[in-house]
């Protein structure tokens, strides 16, 4: 028997870590890639803003897109709800509801995350112990996933863990495959050919892909390879195709699962078909944003069949990827 | 400097483990011997293991504010236990046993025929000023005419060691967990006590819940489907909620997961569907519990709930319209519905009770309010009361003001000095005041815990025994005496 309120609180909980995590994961790695980068080619800070969508909230609030605003607005800055803090502090409000349905160390640690992330905040946001802070947050979050993995009884409240996480990382991975595909690369001027490589690798470093990648793929880092690999690998963890495959997982052992497992299955298919190694720019965009509509219908789905989706007071009910609509 | 029971002062109040300087009672002596064989850092230790124990475990209450979030307070704890002997408890829990009794069927009586009035026994015109009588229970008639399920009822001990019921708790009384964490905590710092002595269980509370909350179920079902109903997280009583959902293996739900159908039963939102509901342990207050019967507004409750409830196809524990014996005025009358209800003397007396509504008492009381301690009728955990002894005069005037305005709502008692119990403070022990809560439980059969709480005053000279003013809590034993 597992109360709705419980499994939806579950689903968000897992979704706010994981979404710290990525933060996490997606500062850290453009600090290091400015720092290989000529000056002149230099991204610099904005597309992190367009990853998690919040350009006009960042722009009314901060104006100028540079290193010191972006790290505060997607670490430190509680007036944005996809920042570190605020998807720490989700997380948190959605376990303490359902602390009696984990172990006891998971909440204590979700907690301590928290006010950690809290108190050190000076750290992340200034230049030089911000990579420290940024893997104490991720080491965190992989520390909570993983004690549930080992301590948690793997019934239909942990199912629920594991979607909420897996439809937030494929999320991430296609928002940051649209961005920096895009952005990294402007125009196609010769004078970015030898920085490519470091460009994609950045991408596949944001999501601790590379090692990864290279012995999956076994081919130089370049665009075609990664973009299969990032989409359609079977079995790396953040490859979007893995993640919706686990996602089917859960359903299986699930109630009531057949209207969500044929949308999702409908999403799958949409994968397994595309070619995105060789898509042009455009169509690459376009393509992700079915798959952003498609993750948008199985969260819905997902919450219509076993949520308590009439309730309006509970904590962090938010559409799932909203900038894509609002584009 | 350890402990000694020669300096151990008792003050002429009746101290509960020590009879006289270095004297224990019977049933304390050999805990006392004990306890005095312990050096300095031996005692320092068992309060450690004690602290340690408790911030493992969890036991705590729970403090929310938005900055800090959620704040959870670890329970003040004693080490030192309350002792009584089991030849007194069984005398004690007779006492409780016949009271709710009657408290039953007087509520019963109440919400039908009124004999009681009737019969002269009870005032009309106090049962008709009733804050927590509900009109839209007459007529009802819950399982096994039971109302008050659980009962909590304060039990204080005077100088010359008289035990008197203080106060009956029949709304959602609160406490019963910290008895039961109490009990771990002593088991893994004294276990060697637990080893010498014969000191009765108390851990069969949870089981013996459920059983009573399965007796009452409306399904005849082999299992009923119980249900823990919390306002939520920010209430202060949270961690008492999930514990107990939690020892009994039942769901611990709030309003918004549940629902009342068109046929009138209760079914609490599943991820598989709607789940039908047969009793529900409810922790929320009477007028929060159905927006439709009661308070609009309130959030917490269940659309439909009173209409499941009138229909027969829920239990609610306890059932609404029960606090109206939770009323100090009515209070005052138990002992004689003991004797018309059950035709039998009262046990456990209550502490003398002046009602302001009476002229003569009335009269009484605002000519000795500087002996008397005066309380509100429906207010609790202290709140709006004057202690008489201890005021002054501009609030006594106050009190005659708030007397003579509403006299309904008024009783006044003789100061009662609540007995002491050695009680740890840095490495020795000074006598600190006591009361006990012990909780009935009601259903095919009653049953009662093994001692209750007992809530210790920490300050010094205190007699409020309140966590949120400086109490604290022991763990409680009834002991069979030793010859010593």
């Amino acid at each position: 028997m597992m109360l709705s309120r419980v499994a939806e609180n579950l689903y968000w909980m897992a979704r706010y870590l994981e979404r710290a995590e990525n933060t996490a994961r997606l500062v850290n790695v453009n600090s290091n890639l400015l720092l290989d980068l000529p000056p002149q080619v230099r991204p610099g800070w904005a597309p992190l803003i367009e990853i998690t969508g919040g350009e006009a909230q960042f722009r009314q609030a901060y104006g100028e897109a540079d290193e010191r605003s972006v790290a505060k607005f997607m670490i430190g800055d509680t007036a944005n709800p996809g920042s570190i803090l605020s998807s720490l502090g989700q997380a948190r409000e959605n376990a303490r509801t359902v602390r009696d349905y984990m172990p006891r160390e998971a909440w204590e640690q979700v907690n301590a995350l928290m006010l950690n992330a809290k108190s050190n905040l000076a750290s992340g946001l200034g230049h030089r112990r911000r990579f420290e802070y940024l893997r104490d947050i991720i080491h965190g979050v992989q520390q909570i996933t993983g004690l549930l993995a080992g301590t948690m009884t793997h019934d239909e409240g942990y199912q629920f863990l594991r979607m909420g996480r897996n439809l937030e990382r494929g999320d991430m991975t296609i928002r940051i495959i649209d961005v920096r595909s895009a952005n990294l690369l402007p125009g196609s001027s010769e004078a970015l050919t030898p920085f490519q490589n470091i460009q994609w690798m950045s991408v596949l470093k944001s999501l601790s892909g590379y090692q990864m990648y290279r012995r999956a793929m076994r081919t130089p880092v370049r665009r075609p390879e990664v973009l299969k690999f990032l989409f359609k690998e079977r079995l790396f963890p953040r490859a979007f195709y893995h993640t919706m495959m686990e996602v089917d997982s859960c359903l299986r052992v699930l109630p009531r699962r057949d209207v969500p497992i044929t949308r999702l299955a409908a999403l799958r298919s949409l994968v397994t078909a595309a070619r995105p190694e060789a898509m042009s720019q455009e169509e690459l965009h376009h393509f992700i944003d079915q798959l952003e509509q498609g993750l948008i219908m199985v969260n819905n789905t997902i919450s219509d069949t076993y949520f308590l989706s009439t309730n309006p007071a509970v904590p962090g009910r938010m559409a799932v990827p909203s900038e894509t609509e609002a584009e | 400097m350890a402990i000694r029971w020669g300096s151990y002062r008792i003050k002429g109040y009746y101290d509960e483990l020590i009879r006289a300087a270095g004297k224990a009672r019977p049933a304390a002596a050999r805990v006392c011997d004990y306890l005095r064989t312990l050096k300095d850092g031996e005692i320092e230790e068992r309060r450690q293991a004690a602290e340690l124990a408790i911030r493992l475990m969890g036991i705590t209450f729970t403090v929310y504010s938005e900055q800090e979030g959620s704040i959870d307070r670890a329970w003040p704890f004693d080490i030192i236990p309350r002792i009584i002997p089991s030849a007194e408890w069984r005398r004690i829990e007779a006492g409780l046993k016949q009271r709710v009794r009657a408290l039953n069927l007087f509520i019963e009586d109440i919400y039908h025929e009124q004999r009681v009035v009737r019969d002269g026994i009870f005032p009309r015109e106090i049962l008709d000023s009733s804050k927590n009588f509900r009109p839209q229970c007459v007529g009802i008639s819950p399982p096994r005419g039971v109302w008050a399920h659980i009962c909590g009822s304060d039990l204080i001990r005077d100088k010359d060691g008289t035990v008197y019921v203080l106060e009956d708790n029949l709304r959602v009384p609160s406490g019963v967990s910290y008895m039961l964490e109490n009990r771990l905590v002593m088991k893994r710092v004294f276990p060697e006590l637990f080893e010498t002595h014969s000191i009765r269980p108390v851990d069969d509370y949870p089981s013996q819940l459920y059983d009573m909350l399965c007796s009452i179920t409306p399904r005849p079902v082999d299992q009923p489907e119980v249900v823990v109903l919390t306002p939520g997280i920010y209430n202060s009583a949270y961690f008492e909620h999930a514990y107990l959902a939690q020892q009994m293996g039942a769901e611990l739900v709030e309003g918004r997961d549940l629902v009342v159908g068109e046929d009138d039963c209760v079914y609490m939102r599943t991820i598989e569907g709607l789940t039908r509901v047969d009793v529900i342990y409810r922790r929320i207050d009477d007028l929060y519990l159905d927006p439709e019967a009661f308070d609009p507004a309130s959030q917490l409750g269940v659309p439909g709930l009173m209409r499941a409830w009138k229909a027969g196809q829920v239990a609610l524990v306890n059932a609404p319209g029960a606090g109206v014996a939770d009323d100090k005025v009515v209070y005052a009358f138990v002992p004689k519905f003991i004797k018309y209800y059950l035709d039998e003397e009262p046990i456990l007396p209550n502490v003398p009770t002046h009602l302001c509504t009476d002229e003569k008492e009335r009269d009484y009381v605002l000519a000795n309010l500087d002996k008397l301690v005066v309380k509100p009728a429906n207010e609790s955990g202290g709140y709006g009361m004057l202690i008489g002894p201890h005021a002054t005069a501009k609030e006594r005037e106050e009190f005659v003001r708030l007397i003579r305005k509403d006299p309904r709502n008024y009783i006044a008692q003789p100061l009662v000095t609540l007995s002491t119990t050695p009680t740890l403070i840095d490495t020795h022990v000074e006598p600190r005041h006591v009361d006990l809560r012990p909780f009935i439980l009601s259903g095919e059969t009653v049953t009662v815990t093994t001692g209750g709480l007992t809530r210790v005053a920490l300050r010094k000279g205190s007699t409020v025994v309140n966590s949120s003013q400086g109490g604290g809590s022991k763990d409680t034993w009834i002991v069979e005496e030793t010859a010593t």
